[in-house]
Formats: structure tokens, C-alpha cells, sequence
């Protein structure tokens, strides 16, 4: 199903995509936002805007989506579960594309657990794949998920998804993808990728089940800082896999953040050439000035135009 | 069973403070199987308070009972020559129970021994664990007899998330992954095809979001 | 006060091997202080919480329990039990502000007349040192009146 997306105009047309992810500010000032993206735009063709990622109080993705888009960039609005039940998304959704949004990504959201407010009730009234089926529902056939009409300008979105091919267990996480592509899901950004080997494999079952040729996926990367960054992600964060050699090539370089920005930039280039991956999803956690760098670097730069 | 842990020692003596008599009234029911509030630990919490109070020079008096449950209005009854000259209840059992002899009690203050944490059933001796979310609205038949509302953190129907990694749920690494037990379960069954179906949004009104609940059994009411 | 303070102590024995030891220190004509009184269990995992807290209750200045060594259990299991019972009331003595030393847990075997003697010595030592139970003091009045 088509929209207005110039996202899935760009992929429908065989582009290799580019996006990026805004982390939305701890206040209420848009100023940083907007800053992060007027730097990215000339260098990606859209941009994530987390919601609450970890569970920690940020500025709504919806409202810093605005913002980022005013400021030239097409934004996809994430939005998890934990947070919202069932009529607090649709009513977001009605919101959100009536300011202009035209993707989101659906996801569970990190348990509140992780966040600044661990003792606050969850929500957890749909899973992520209940929510695509729910958003392809209101575009495709014009209900809302109690299945009552929407009698006009129903909300239709481009509706992403995400696979982690690090998270167990792995034979189940194709079949999974499998699922969010007959709920409904157009385009898959993956956790960030450490291990090669295993993103290979996934992709090899991907390929093997033909999923590759019905949804879009870009593979997501993050750029090290350091050793550190990398030994917190390998053991902190559950469902990442960082390989031992990431972290010593970290340790024993001489500007570990120059390496950081070598090794993402090498990935890149290996992605690009793994059948079934229509593009890169660079998540410069805390870093977001180093985007542009890393896109100009991995000869993606200039970005295609979009009529 | 109902898995019920007392709480803290000091907030019990918090709560009767300006009492000089009380009763402690245990359950022979859920609370005595998993060891929090049955005859054995009524009497050592009353020992506990006396010695406590005793040390403070302000001695406390204690009546011990124990009921054959709290959660029957027929059981509480006997409570009723007991509770002439104390100046609070404190009940071992379950939330249930506490109301239920606050209710029989009305110008007594009743007070709570214990957090009623959860249902569930034992692991080992010494040991419960949650098993079920109470939701109303059963679906262990679709999980290979693994309840994903409860036993998995984000009540999700059609898992893993992506956090699921080397069979431990992301909140805590003692906590396993619901969806890891239900895909290997499912295996073993052979219908690992079921779980590629989608399961719908739940209608959570069977649950406590649709307001309290009542069963009935119309063909036992004779009034 | 340590001068004429004479502690009460309860010593929880089992039959097997601590009340054994006990006698056999009688045979062996060990001197061990007359403030021990010794009350005998089938083993020592009859011990119950409730009966540790009784005996400071009514009274005692001190309370041991003792068991066969590990391993060596007639019963199997109940000295392990009886350790982590008394542990755990360990706990709760120091929750409710009351000074958990005066209660042990030791083991020994059937042929250790002296080492019954010794804990016997031990524990009567610890208590005339830590003086006696603020549970006694107040009921006369006076302090040092193991009454």
C-alpha cells in the first residue's frame, strides 16, 4: 500500500536509504533538536525520533517529529507500548499524520524498569505487532481497531518495525519478521550490528524465506566512542551482541573515537553489499554530530532528491 | 495459592504503636502453606512484638488465634469473643482476609501483617514464584501451557521482544523469558506453526481493568 | 555488675551427639559452669523458632543450640535445619533491637566431652560479659539480678 511517505518513494525506487536517529531532550526546548537536524538533513533521507527510549522522560516523539520537521527532515515517529494503551495510539496517530507524520516505527519499548521512573505502571495493552495490524488497519481499511469506520482522512502511514537479529532465540527471530510482515510492517530497521557473522545468517534465512522481497530493511549501526561504550553495550543491554575484537581494536587504538567512526564506516560499506539490505539506519547515540562524517564517508552523500 | 510476605518487622510495630492489646490473627490457608502467616509465624510475630515492646518499656499484650481461613465470613466468626478489649487487629492473611475482618469488624481497626504479593505455586521448598495473571480470560491452551501475561514482562501475545536474550527476560537475568519457555515448549509439542499466527489484542475488561470482580453460581444461592 | 551476675543459659542439646557430649563430660569429670541448663532434644532439628524466643521471654539469659556435626546428622538433615533456624531467629532478634550474640548454634560430636565443656565455658563467658537480658533487668529493678 502507497503513501505519502518519501521514505518508501525512495525505497519503493530502489534506493539504498539512509536514516538516522534524534534522541528528543530532557526539556522543553526544541532548540537542540532542531540544531541536530538542520546539521543531518543534506545527509540522510529520514530521521527516527525516539520515544522515551529506556524508558526515561523525554520530550514525545510526535512533538519533537514536528520539529524535526520543520527543519527539513522527514521524520518516523516511534512509538512503543508500554506507555499508551489502545485509544491514547490511535488518537496520537490521528494527531501525528494531521501535523504531516507519515512513518512510525512499532516496538515494545524497553520495560520501565531501565528508566528514571521505575515504579510507574505500564501499560503493555498491545504488543508491537498487534500495533502494526492496528495502524495498517486504520490506512488499509478504514477502521479503527474496535472496528468502527473512520469516516474520513484515515491516517495512512508508512509502518516500520524492528528485528533484532542478536536477541534469542534465533531461528524464532525470522519467523517473527515473518509475522510483522503479514501484520503489516513495510520497512525493518534491525539493532545495531556488532556481529557481522550472525547478521549475515539472519539475512541467509531472510533471503531463504523471501521476506527480503516484501519488506525493506536497513540495517542499523552505532558508532563506538570506546572501549568502555562498547564493554557496557556488550554486557549491560540486553539482546546486544558486541564481539570481544570490537572491544580490544577499541582499547588499543590511539583515538578510539576515530576508530569508532572507522569501524561504522566499515560495516557500512560490508552491509551495502548483503543481498536483501535496501539501506543503513545509523543510531549516533549521544553523537548525532558525527552523522554526516560517517554518511559523506561511507559514499553515501549526496542524498537523492525526492519529487 | 495466594503468596502473601510480611512485612517488615518495624512497620508492623509502626502500626500499633499506641496499642496495649492486640490481636494477631493468622490463616490456615494460602499464608500457612507458603509459611508467611500460619499458626507458627502468628505466634512468632507475637513473641517478636512483646520482646520489642517490652525493650522499648511499653509492654504489649497479645492474643493469638487462628482461623480456618479469612476469606469466609463463616471462619471469622469465632473471632468475635476475641476482639471485645483489643485495641487492633492485626491479620496474617491476605489482603482478602484483612478486609474481611475489617467488614465483620467495623469499629475496630484492622491492620495488614503482610503484602499480598502474588498467586502462584512452589518451586522448591522455601521457594514461590508468580504463575498467573488472573486476566479473566485463559489462554494457556494457545502457549503450550505458559502464561505469557504474567511471566512475561510486557504481557506480549506474540513474542520474544527483541530484549530476550540467552533465554533471561531484559529486566532481570534471574527471570526467564516467557516466550523462550513457550518456543521450546511448543516444540516439543510440534506446533511451532501456532505461534505464527498472530494473537489479537486482548480485551483486558475480563481482567481487574474491567472493574472488580464477581463470580456467581446461581444453583447453590438458597438465601 | 560482671562480679555476682550469674547468667541463665538454656543449651538445646541433641540426644545424639551434643547431650552424648554431655555426659560424657560428667564421666570425665570436666568442669563446666552450673549455669547451663541442658534440655534434650530427639535432634536438633526439633528446635522451632518459637522455643528460642520462649526461653529469652521467660527468662534466659542466654540460649544455644547444639548438634552433630555436618554430615554426621542421625536424622540427616537436622542439624542443617537447626543452624538455619537459629540463624534466621538470629535475624529477628536483631530486628526487634535485641542482641542476637546471646543466642549460638554450635556442633559437635558424641565423643567431644571436652569441646562440650568448652562451649559450655564460651557461652556462659560471652553472656556474663554482655550482662543480663535487657528482658530481666527492668523486673526488679535492679540490674545484675539474673532472677
Amino acid at each position: 500500500m502507497s503513501t505519502e511517505s518519501k521514505l518508501q518513494a525512495l525505497l519503493d525506487r530502489g534506493e539504498f536509504v539512509v536514516t538516522a536517529e534524534i534522541g528528543p531532550p530532557k526539556h522543553s526546548s526544541p532548540e537542540g533538536i532542531k540544531h541536530h537536524a538542520e546539521m543531518m538533513k543534506d545527509y540522510v533521507d529520514a530521521t527516527n525520533i525516539t520515544d522515551c527510549q529506556t524508558a526515561i522522560v523525554r520530550m514525545s516523539s510526535i512533538a519533537a517529529g514536528i520539529h524535526v520537521m520543520h527543519s527539513g527532515i522527514e521524520p518516523i515517529i516511534q512509538m512503543t507500548c508500554r506507555d499508551r494503551n489502545r485509544i491514547a495510539m490511535q488518537s496520537d496517530l490521528l494527531g501525528a499524520y494531521s501535523l504531516g507524520v507519515r512513518n512510525v516505527l512499532c516496538l515494545s519499548g524497553d520495560h520501565q524498569k531501565f528508566g528514571n521512573h521505575p515504579t510507574a505502571k505500564n501499560v503493555y495493552d498491545i504488543d508491537s505487532m498487534q500495533l502494526i495490524n492496528m495502524v495498517r488497519q486504520m490506512r488499509d481499511d478504514k477502521v479503527f481497531l474496535c472496528g468502527e469506520e473512520i469516516k474520513q482522512a484515515e491516517p495512512r502511514f508508512f509502518i516500520g518495525a524492528v528485528a533484532n537479529p542478536f536477541a534469542d532465540p534465533f531461528e524464532f527471530r525470522v519467523v517473527r519478521l515473518e509475522k510483522k510482515i503479514n501484520a503489516g510492517a513495510q520497512f525493518i530497521q534491525t539493532q545495531c550490528i556488532f556481529d557481522m557473522e550472525r547478521f549475515e545468517r539472519f539475512m541467509e534465512k531472510v533471503r531463504e524465506r523471501g521476506l527480503h522481497e516484501r519488506v525493506h530493511i536497513l540495517a542499523g549501526v552505532t558508532p563506538l566512542k570506546s572501549w568502555r561504550a562498547a564493554k557496557y553495550m556488550q554486557t549491560s543491554v540486553s539482546g546486544m551482541i558486541v564481539p570481544d575484537e570490537i572491544v580490544e581494536r577499541l582499547k588499543k587504538a590511539e583515538d578510539p573515537k576515530k576508530e569508532g567512526v572507522e569501524i561504522c564506516i566499515e560495516q557500512i560499506k560490508h552491509i551495502r553489499n548483503i543481498p536483501g539490505v535496501h539501506g543503513v539506519h545509523i543510531m549516533a547515540i549521544a553523537w548525532e554530530e558525527i552523522v554526516p562524517e560517517i554518511v559523506q564517508r561511507a559514499g553515501l552523500h549526496p542524498r537523492p532528491k525526492v519529487q | 495459592m495466594i503468596i502473601a510476605q510480611q512485612k517488615p518487622i518495624q512497620e508492623i510495630a509502626e502500626m500499633i504503636k499506641d496499642c496495649r492489646k492486640v490481636l494477631l490473627v493468622g490463616c490456615a490457608g494460602c499464608v500457612t502453606v507458603c509459611l508467611s502467616g500460619g499458626e507458627k509465624e502468628t505466634e512468632i510475630l507475637a513473641s517478636e512484638l512483646r520482646i520489642m515492646r517490652k525493650l522499648q518499656d511499653n509492654p504489649l499484650e497479645t492474643v493469638t488465634f487462628v482461623c480456618t481461613r479469612q476469606c469466609d465470613p463463616e471462619y471469622i466468626t469465632p473471632l468475635d469473643n476475641l476482639v471485645e478489649d483489643v485495641d487492633a487487629i492485626v491479620s496474617l492473611a491476605c489482603g482478602v482476609g484483612v478486609q474481611y475482618v475489617a467488614e465483620r469488624f467495623p469499629t475496630k481497626w484492622v491492620l495488614p501483617a503482610q503484602n499480598t504479593n502474588f498467586i502462584g505455586g512452589s518451586i522448591e521448598h522455601g521457594i514461590w514464584e508468580e504463575r498467573c495473571g488472573l486476566c479473566g480470560n485463559c489462554i494457556l491452551h494457545l502457549t503450550g501451557g505458559i502464561c505469557p501475561i504474567i511471566r512475561c514482562s510486557k504481557s506480549i501475545l506474540n513474542g520474544p521482544c527483541g530484549g530476550s536474550q540467552y533465554g533471561k527476560c531484559e529486566v532481570s537475568k534471574d527471570t526467564p523469558c516467557a516466550w523462550q519457555l513457550i518456543y521450546d515448549r511448543m516444540q516439543s509439542l510440534g506446533k511451532l506453526d501456532k505461534l505464527l499466527e498472530i494473537q489479537p489484542p486482548k480485551d483486558w475488561s475480563t481482567a481487574r481493568h474491567g472493574g472488580p470482580r464477581r463470580a456467581v453460581r446461581e444453583d447453590v444461592i438458597i438465601g | 555488675m560482671a562480679g555476682d551476675f550469674e547468667p541463665k543459659i538454656v543449651a538445646f542439646c541433641c540426644h545424639y551427639c551434643a547431650y552424648s557430649a554431655a555426659d560424657l563430660a560428667g564421666s570425665m569429670r570436666l568442669q563446666y559452669p552450673t549455669n547451663i541448663r541442658i534440655v534434650e532434644m530427639t535432634c536438633s532439628g526439633n528446635i522451632d523458632h518459637r522455643v528460642i524466643l520462649n526461653a529469652f521471654e521467660e527468662g534466659a539469659d542466654g540460649v544455644y543450640v547444639a548438634g552433630c556435626m555436618e554430615g554426621d546428622c542421625h536424622f540427616l538433615k537436622g542439624n542443617y535445619r537447626a543452624k538455619k533456624r537459629v540463624n534466621h531467629v538470629k535475624k529477628l532478634l536483631e530486628e526487634i533491637g535485641f542482641d542476637s550474640r546471646r543466642l549460638e548454634f554450635y556442633n559437635l560430636s558424641a565423643a567431644m566431652g571436652p569441646r562440650f565443656a568448652e562451649i559450655a565455658n564460651e557461652m556462659t563467658q560471652r553472656i556474663k560479659e554482655l550482662g543480663p537480658s535487657p528482658l530481666n533487668k527492668k523486673e526488679n529493678g535492679k540490674e545484675g539480678d539474673g532472677k
